[in-house]
């Protein structure tokens, strides 16, 4: 693995340089690895990739600005139905136009949660946020005239490019997107976070009062923190709008703003690499719980629930075996291969994870 | 500086590789195809495979979670005696825990990998009517949908969705008939789910009854069912608004939680509530053995309600001996209630459409069966089966509940269509069919 | 004027269960600092346990005992065996064991007494008294009121005027010195989640008859017991109370006079504007910093 390190000079002594290439190559692997497994694999692919999207946005808030949120199902909700309103129309714009608004809806809607969440710590901020998780979806049963009740709304999802071929598969074409919108979200939060902007965050997780002596508007920066996590929440609420094809309460209950919490924690949080792992994770534990399940022949009652049961059980474990997230095992693996003795990251280590570029000097 | 930052770049290429891995490793290979008797995808020599998506886990899991099971009771059972066409039928059923996104997940999983023929009985509206452009594009049948919603019959739009039941406006018409005949100069008050059962429901009870005798209308929130409070300010309302017949398009739970609150609170109107939630085994099984205080069954005495298919406590009907019969040998440890009757009887209808779709079914033979209708079975009225029409059943008769599990027919089934104005004429007297028509099934 | 009495009343009597949730929330996080997702999965599972007694013929007592005394060895064998084990790692890391906690109860209870609504005793009668034309309160409600009060006064008794409950003070706002003077700290944590599991089982075996048993029934208790223990703030038995009270009651109000879809945004508006008044709670009396 070390062969694949990238110099730290020439070119690549960029940060941004350093990020674009890591996407690119990234990127290419990931075109080849969509472009070898059958539809249904695609499928999933692309729900890893707004998954992506999400988890990475939520650990950057959490992770690095120390901002717990139980809302972010809420502000995918936010971008699905923005994009699903948005689609709606006889002549909607470019895909890439619609997702932007999403970005810049949910945005908004995360700059007022944001402004709220400023003045509230720990569990009280958890508190408001998880209001804010079950309270949202109500208004698409006050309002169902616009947002279409329980049923939510149904999203047209355009099929892949002519080019492309009549035989290429649309799940296929929905994976490119989701996985593009992953890539650039992780270059411009790695970006982010090895900038001042980033460091700030960090300096504000870690001690308000010296952050604010150091010159840092702390309460201004937690709701920018809350701004861009939430744009990438509603990145990620447009994308599975366009990739399931809908907008409904039902998709963005209170268990999904938990899942991406799970998910940024499984994967070790603060970190963007994580956000990956977290994003795999959420996909695959209860596709293999389900998958081995089905492999015995139970009653009905066991048969039904054991799924539920494995994948419960499956998110104690890791947390059991590894206590600094997936991440956290990788790291050490990768140690144990180079042949180090895995030394026990600290605790404040696997936080400040994401600082993938600490600035020169 | 140590070598840190390469190493975090290094793990998103891990990262990276980790879904390469993550696809490689998740599970089965996709089966199906590649026979010589394969007509289809899902159709081998020996076997048909279907699949469908269900709520077994979940809120809505409760009671809907029986249906399932119910119809793979029924097509095990067809598949002893030999099947259809000499194939038996694989049914898979997947949980989508009644969250759209999860629907749209297994629906691809079951088309994609698994290749399933067709998908049978996807149960819910606001799951099912996410995957129905799929199943279309893709040329997947999609028959029976577990919902009474108006959605799945729509043709030019949807060619290969087909619904079952008689959808909820038709049952709003009927009840409105019942009480315009029956209950002429009482006071009528609504209480309603807040979503499209509930809407199309009193659509069609406003198309038949003057708007001065109707004197509340409360909508409920299915949320409110898990609240210790529950839908008691509705029936408070109800009860204030002098209401002496309260029409309940509700499901199950919120039927019991009706009937109980009206007996905490004093109220004795009519009760007359929707087939959805008026499972006489299940609200037994909610209002309780246990109950102290002069509740229980005895609160469903009088209670009148619709349905189109035998009640499970009918024993004199030879398809609830046949269902029954089924229910002990395969299903035993599930309650026999009007869920486990429903996916029996769904399943029925399936296979005999399979019989019909010829020896070698295709996708378009299965559907062009279906079009070409003339199912019978133990259903009181026809289905409304033809090019131009995807719907099911199309009406109901009225029965009112003893308060011991069972029922009393009040009069034969009525047959309507949706549209309001509409109008609502006897059903054909030789509509329902016998066990041991169809050669596949053995009474 | 009789209807809002009612409304009042009823919502006082849903408050109390609201309050029992709140006040077990309270009790783990003074103890160990931890939200437990699962607290409401756990009363679930605890209250199927009493189920099974009744439907092998035992009285309702001794369902409501066994609910009591599995919910005190679950919350106990929960703190001690697997929330224990991850608190030396990020403290994120407990609530995602709680949550994968929470989804095992799920399936297990699933599994084990199948996904079918059961329904469950009052003991009591559950129809109103009538007091003039106002309809109050049922004698099963007194007795939610009544019982959720008890250990609420009880638990205060324990923690004010026992040896017990002043060790387990210390063990969890000062572990360290209360270590120093001797206190089992891990023991009185342990001991701290296992109280509070009692008081979640109370809820859950209180509800059990308006919502009906199922494994997915707290769930939505859950969320507003909760929402409760958030606005009477995390640190305080006493607003634990008042916040379910108060939560019982504007729910109840919100749904006689404005609809029962705007519930939840109703106990988010007053949430938001509590905490921003107030951003630690009504009640609390710390500061708190933690994420």
């Amino acid at each position: 693995m070390a062969t694949l390190a990238l110099p730290r000079r020439g070119p690549f002594a960029s940060t941004i340089v350093r990020h674009l290439t890591v996407a690119v190559v990234g990127g290419l692997v990931l075109l080849l690895l969509t472009s070898s497994v059958n539809a249904y694999r695609d499928f999933q692919i692309a729900n890893v990739g707004y998954y992506v999207v999400a988890v990475a946005g939520l650990t950057v808030l959490t992770g690095l600005n120390g901002q717990i949120s139980l809302g972010h199902g809420a502000l995918m909700m936010v971008g699905a139905y923005t994009a699903a309103l948005i689609l709606d129309r006889d002549n909607p714009p470019p895909l890439v136009v619609v997702l932007v608004l999403c970005v810049v809806v949910t945005a908004v809607v995360g700059a007022i949660v944001g402004a709220a969440a400023a003045r509230l710590r720990g569990p009280y901020l958890a508190g408001a946020t998880l209001a804010f998780a079950v309270g949202l979806p109500g208004l698409t049963s006050h309002y169902a005239g616009t947002f279409g009740g329980d049923n939510g709304l149904s999203v047209f999802t355009s099929p892949p490019p002519a080019s492309l071929g009549v035989d290429f598969p649309s799940e296929r074409w929905q994976a490119w997107i989701t996985l593009a919108a992953a890539l650039v979200t992780l270059v411009l939060l790695a970006n982010l976070a090895s900038s001042r902007v980033g460091r700030s965050f960090r300096a504000v997780r870690d001690d308000e009062v010296s952050a604010e002596l150091a010159g840092i508007h702390v309460a201004r920066t937690q709701v920018l923190a809350f701004v861009v996590s939430a744009a990438c929440a509603g990145l990620a609420g447009g994308l599975l709008a366009v990739v399931s094809g809908q907008a409904t309460p039902g998709a963005f209950s209170v268990a999904l703003s938990l899942a991406i919490l799970a998910g940024a924690v499984l994967g070790g949080l603060g970190s963007l690499a994580g956000a990956v792992y977290g994003a795999v994770a959420l996909v695959a534990l209860p596709a293999i719980s389900s998958n081995a399940s089905e492999r015995f022949d139970f009653g009905t009652d066991v048969k039904s629930n054991m799924p539920l049961l494995v994948y419960g059980a499956l998110l104690v474990i890791v947390m059991l075996v590894a206590p600094q997230g997936l991440q956290g095992g990788v790291r050490r693996l990768a140690g144990l291969l180079r042949g180090r003795s895995p030394a026990q990251p600290a605790r404040n280590e696997s936080v400040t994870e994401v600082s993938v570029t600490e600035p020169e000097g | 500086m140590t070598s840190r930052s390469t190493k975090a770049r290094l793990q998103l290429i891990a990262a990276g590789a980790a879904l390469a891995l993550a696809a490689a490793c998740g599970g089965s290979s996709g089966g199906g195809g590649g026979d010589d008797k394969a007509s289809a995808p899902g159709v081998t020599a020996t076997t048909v495979t279907i699949g469908s998506h269900q709520p077994l886990t979940g809120p809505a899991a409760p009671g809907y979670s029986e249906i399932a099971p119910a119809a793979e009771a029924m097509f095990k059972y067809i598949n002893e005696s030999g099947g259809i066409h000499g194939r038996s039928i694989e049914y898979k059923y997947k949980d989508d825990g009644y969250n759209p996104a999860n629907t749209v997940d297994v629906v691809k999983q079951l088309v994609l990998q698994d290749k399933v023929f067709a998908i049978f009985n996807g149960l819910g509206t606001p799951t099912h009517s996410k995957v129905t452009d799929y199943l279309n594009q893709a040329r997947v049948p999609d028959l029976f949908v577990a919902s009474g919603a108006r959605l799945w019959d729509d043709p030019k739009k949807h060619p290969y969705t087909f619904g079952w039941q008689p959808d909820y406006l038709i049952e709003g018409k009927v009840l409105g008939k019942y009480i315009k005949d029956n209950l002429a100069g009482k006071k009528v008050g609504y209480l309603y789910q807040n979503d499209d059962f509930g809407k199309d429901g009193i659509a069609g009870l406003d198309s038949q009854l003057d708007a001065a005798q109707v004197v509340d209308k409360q909508p409920y929130e299915t949320s409110q069912l898990s609240q210790p409070t529950g839908i008691a300010p509705q029936l408070s309302s109800l009860k204030a608004k002098g209401a002496e017949v309260v029409v309940s398009f509700s499901i199950p739970a919120a039927t019991a939680v009706a009937l109980l609150t009206n007996a905490k609170i004093g109220y004795k109107p009519q009760m007359v509530v929707s087939n959805v939630g008026s499972d006489p085994t299940t609200l037994t099984g909610l209002l309780g053995t246990f109950s102290k205080g002069a509740v229980g069954a005895a609160l469903l005495n009088g209670i009148v309600t619709d349905r189109y298919l035998p009640a499970p406590s009918d024993t004199a009907d030879p398809w609830i001996t046949l269902f029954k019969k089924i229910h002990d040998k395969y299903i035993p440890s599930l309650p026999f209630d009007g869920n486990v009757e429903y996916g029996m009887a769904a399943a029925y209808t399936f296979a005999q459409a399979l019989n019909a779709a010829g020896e070698n079914p295709t996708r378009q033979s299965l559907v062009d069966a279906v079009e070409k209708g003339g199912f019978k079975g133990p259903g009181f009225t026809p289905f409304r089966f033809s090019e131009d029409s995807h719907a099911g059943y199309t009406g109901m008769l009225i029965t009112t509940l003893d308060g011991k599990g069972g029922s009393t027919k009040l009069g034969d089934a009525f047959v309507t269509t949706n549209d309001p104005s509409a109008a609502i004429e006897p059903a054909p007297a030789d509509a329902q069919g016998k066990p041991g028509d169809d050669a596949f099934l053995k009474p | 004027m009789s209807r809002f009495l009612s409304v009042t009343l009823s919502g006082l009597a849903g408050g109390m269960i609201y309050a029992a949730v709140a006040l077990s929330l309270v009790l783990i996080w003074r103890a160990t600092r931890v939200l437990n997702f699962a607290q409401g999965a756990m009363a679930m599972f605890t209250t199927y346990l009493a189920y099974y007694v009744l439907d092998h013929d035992g009285s309702y007592w001794l369902a409501f005992a066994v609910a009591l005394l599995s919910g005190l060895l679950l919350g106990a064998f929960v703190e001690r065996v697997l929330v224990r084990p991850v608190e030396s790692g990020p403290h994120l890391n407990a609530v995602v064991v709680t949550l994968g906690i929470f989804i095992f109860l799920q399936g297990l209870a699933g599994l084990l007494f199948g996904g079918r609504f059961r329904s469950f005793p009052t003991t009591f009668s559950n129809k109103n008294y009538n007091v003039g034309d106002v309809s109050t309160l049922s004698p099963f409600e007194i007795f939610v009121i009544s019982s959720v009060g008890l250990v609420a006064v009880l638990l205060f008794a324990l923690f004010q005027y026992t040896d017990v409950g002043l060790r387990m003070r210390a063990a969890a706002f000062e572990g360290e010195i209360a270590r120093m003077l001797g206190v089992r700290v891990g023991q009185m944590l342990t001991l701290g989640w296992a109280l509070a599991a009692v008081a979640g089982s109370l809820a859950g075996i209180l509800v059990a008859p308006s919502v009906f048993l199922h494994p997915n029934n707290m769930d939505g208790v859950f969320v507003f017991g909760f929402t409760a223990a958030v606005i009477g703030g995390l640190d305080s038995p006493v607003g634990a109370i008042i916040g379910g009270l108060g939560i019982g009651v504007l729910l109840s109000y919100v749904a006689s006079y404005a609809g029962g879809d705007l519930q939840t945004l109703a106990a988010l508006g007053v949430l938001v504007f509590i905490l921003m008044v107030k951003p630690s709670g009504l009640f609390s009396s710390t500061a708190t910093r933690r994420v």
